[in-house]
């Protein structure tokens, strides 16, 4: 089935309506398309539109949060954490508030509004701040999973969530366990660790690759903060060589947080597929991705690549 | 309380800014100052807060963070916190960090420091406490400066736009900013109007005056459905001679000899 992650933040909600009633959902009018919607009809006197207001959103949800619920914050990525930036910095994860930002819209595949509503720096921006956690789903089972966990774990969270539907990576017997990567595909030649709707172009990347008699390992990893070491580490020792795959800023963002694990502990060759350090355009999701080299044969390109740098070595 | 002994606690308050601030060797005396009776009355007479882990405590939200060692003083004097702390602030270890942390300390509601979100924080808590069908009230203290954050705006439309009237924010009017008076650094003026056009209730006061003070909260308690702003026209620096209505006192230490001036000429109470 295919379904936006966006989606699975509104079923999530439903749900959070229906069970918590400590949660409450904060939005700056964009509630149709984030799917907070869904909240306000089952809990109006929960749901507050701050209007066209993203500094206030993050301000006001961390008074909630300091009174004792749990807000929920949404916007597009881009105004959420972008035009928020500081509030989130200062006024949310300094403190340690229990503010949930959930923020749609992230990534390139905005589409058609183009480079401005296209957030390819969120993760770099959240992941930089202490006490922040960061989760990316890969698809709209594993949202909804995220969304429930953020609301039973104390303190910030980013989830960074899309427009367009995405195929499901999982069944609906998926346990999400928050910190942990997941190993979707065993293999020994090389791995490649992806993030978001990257971990579908990844399966299929690995699939090609086996025609080839690559054997590529895939991981998703769906926490970027805190981020799961340990199956980085161990993929780096038994397969040699890494491949990162994200709709984001080759800048900051799961690639160089594998980085950083990797070159502290085991340094192996790695290659990064992400935005090469430019802002996207107006376009369908599906155009953006292949100019902008976020395709299955762009990771299958730097899997050779990856490949060649671990013979070298 | 009556007023002498607000007048009291004011004095000991100032005494203890000047000395945390000249002990310090930095930090911000001029803003502390002029808000002196504002929190001295909002800790010993309007708010509910007499232990700051009781549920039912009235909250006060110090958005103009940099006037940390007022709001100190006055948990100091309400006994939440030790006087021991005075000679640390700004220092290594300390709980009394530049500007307020509220993991720190008991009785500090938010962090604050970064200008202009302490309005929104504060509107925060009073739609929770509205939710939730309880008494609490929330105050917030804003610098004249501080306003000129646009965020200041967006909390004060949504304060106004959800009837906040368990909300009151006093804005600390010295006329003075770091780079000079409002008026030349970018105009405030009138900031009234400005409150009354996102749906506020405004009083104005003298801010250090505990007589007009008191009137103004009074009819603070007369107003219902709409939040309520005081705009108290103040003195940076108020209390000592050679700081009063001086922006070049905004962020600078008193050295030994301005020190004890300062603490000579606070010996007696007006």
């Amino acid at each position: 089935m295919a379904k936006a992650t966006r989606e699975a933040y509104g079923e999530a909600l439903k749900k959070l309506a229906a069970n918590n009633p400590d949660v409450v959902v904060l939005d700056a009018d964009l509630s149709g398309s984030t799917k907070t919607s869904e909240f306000k009809k089952i809990s109006p006197e929960r749901f507050f539109n701050v209007g066209i207001a993203e500094q206030d959103l993050i301000g006001t949800a961390a008074g909630m949060a300091i009174a004792g619920k749990i807000p929920f914050a949404s916007s597009f990525a881009m105004f959420a954490v972008g035009r928020a930036y500081e509030i989130i910095r200062n006024t949310v994860a300094y403190p340690k508030l229990n503010v949930k930002i959930a923020a749609t819209h992230a990534g390139l595949t905005v589409g058609e509004d183009g480079a401005s509503h296209q957030a390819i720096e969120d993760i770099s921006l959240m992941r930089g701040i202490p006490n922040m956690t960061v989760i990316n789903p890969a698809d709209s089972i594993e949202a909804e999973q995220a969304v429930l966990k953020a609301a039973e774990i104390k303190g910030p969270v980013y989830i960074r969530l899309g427009r367009m539907a995405v195929e499901d990576v999982y069944d609906t017997d998926y346990k999400f366990q928050l910190g942990k990567g997941v190993e979707l595909k065993k293999g020994n030649d090389l791995t490649i660790i992806a993030t978001g709707i990257m971990v579908q172009e990844a399966l299929k990347a690995a699939k090609k690759l086996s025609e080839e008699g690559i054997d590529a390992r895939v991981i998703n990893i769906h926490t970027i903060k805190p981020i799961d070491k340990e199956i980085i580490i161990t993929a780096a020792k038994e397969t040699g060589a890494i491949v990162t795959a994200e709709e984001h800023s080759i800048i900051g963002g799961l690639g160089s947080a594998v980085l950083e694990v990797l070159s502290d502990v085991y340094p192996v060759p790695v290659k990064r597929i992400g935005v090469l350090d430019t802002f996207g355009e107006s376009g369908k999701p599906s155009d953006l991705l292949k100019k902008y080299h976020l395709t299955e044969e762009d990771i299958q390109g730097a899997c050779r690549e990856a490949i060649k740098l671990k013979e070298r070595i | 309380m009556n007023n002498e002994n607000l007048c009291v606690i004011a004095t000991n308050m100032r005494r203890n800014i000047l000395t945390m601030v000249h002990g310090a060797k930095s930090g911000h005396p001029g803003g502390s100052l002029s808000a002196v009776e504002i929190i001295t009355y909002l800790y010993f007479k309007e708010m509910n807060i007499e232990d700051p882990k009781d549920e039912n405590r009235d909250r006060f939200i110090l958005s103009k963070g940099h006037g940390a060692p007022v709001l100190y003083s006055a948990l100091m004097e309400k006994g939440f916190i030790s006087k021991d702390l005075i000679g640390t602030l700004r220092k290594i270890d300390s709980k009394l960090q530049g500007h307020p942390d509220m993991n720190k300390i008991p009785g500090i509601e938010a962090s604050t420091g970064s200008l202009g979100q302490g309005l929104a924080i504060a509107n925060g808590m009073a739609l929770a406490f509205k939710l939730d069908n309880k008494k609490n009230r929330v105050f917030a203290l804003l610098g004249d400066g501080e306003i000129q954050e646009g965020m200041i705006w967006e909390a004060a439309m949504l304060a106004g736009h959800y009837h906040l009237d368990n909300m009151t924010a006093i804005v600390d009017h010295n006329g003075l900013q770091i780079d000079g008076r409002n008026s030349d650094v970018m105009t405030v003026e009138p900031i009234d109007k400005k409150f009354e056009a996102f749906g506020w209730y405004t009083i104005k006061a003298d801010g250090n005056d505990f007589e007009s003070l008191e009137k103004a909260f009074e009819e603070r308690r007369t107003v219902k459905d709409k939040p309520v702003v005081i705009i108290a026209k103040t003195t940076k620096g108020k209390g000592c001679s050679f700081m009063e209505d001086q922006a070049s006192w905004h962020g600078k230490a008193p050295n030994d000899e301005e020190y004890l001036k300062a603490m000579d000429e606070l010996g007696r109470c007006e």
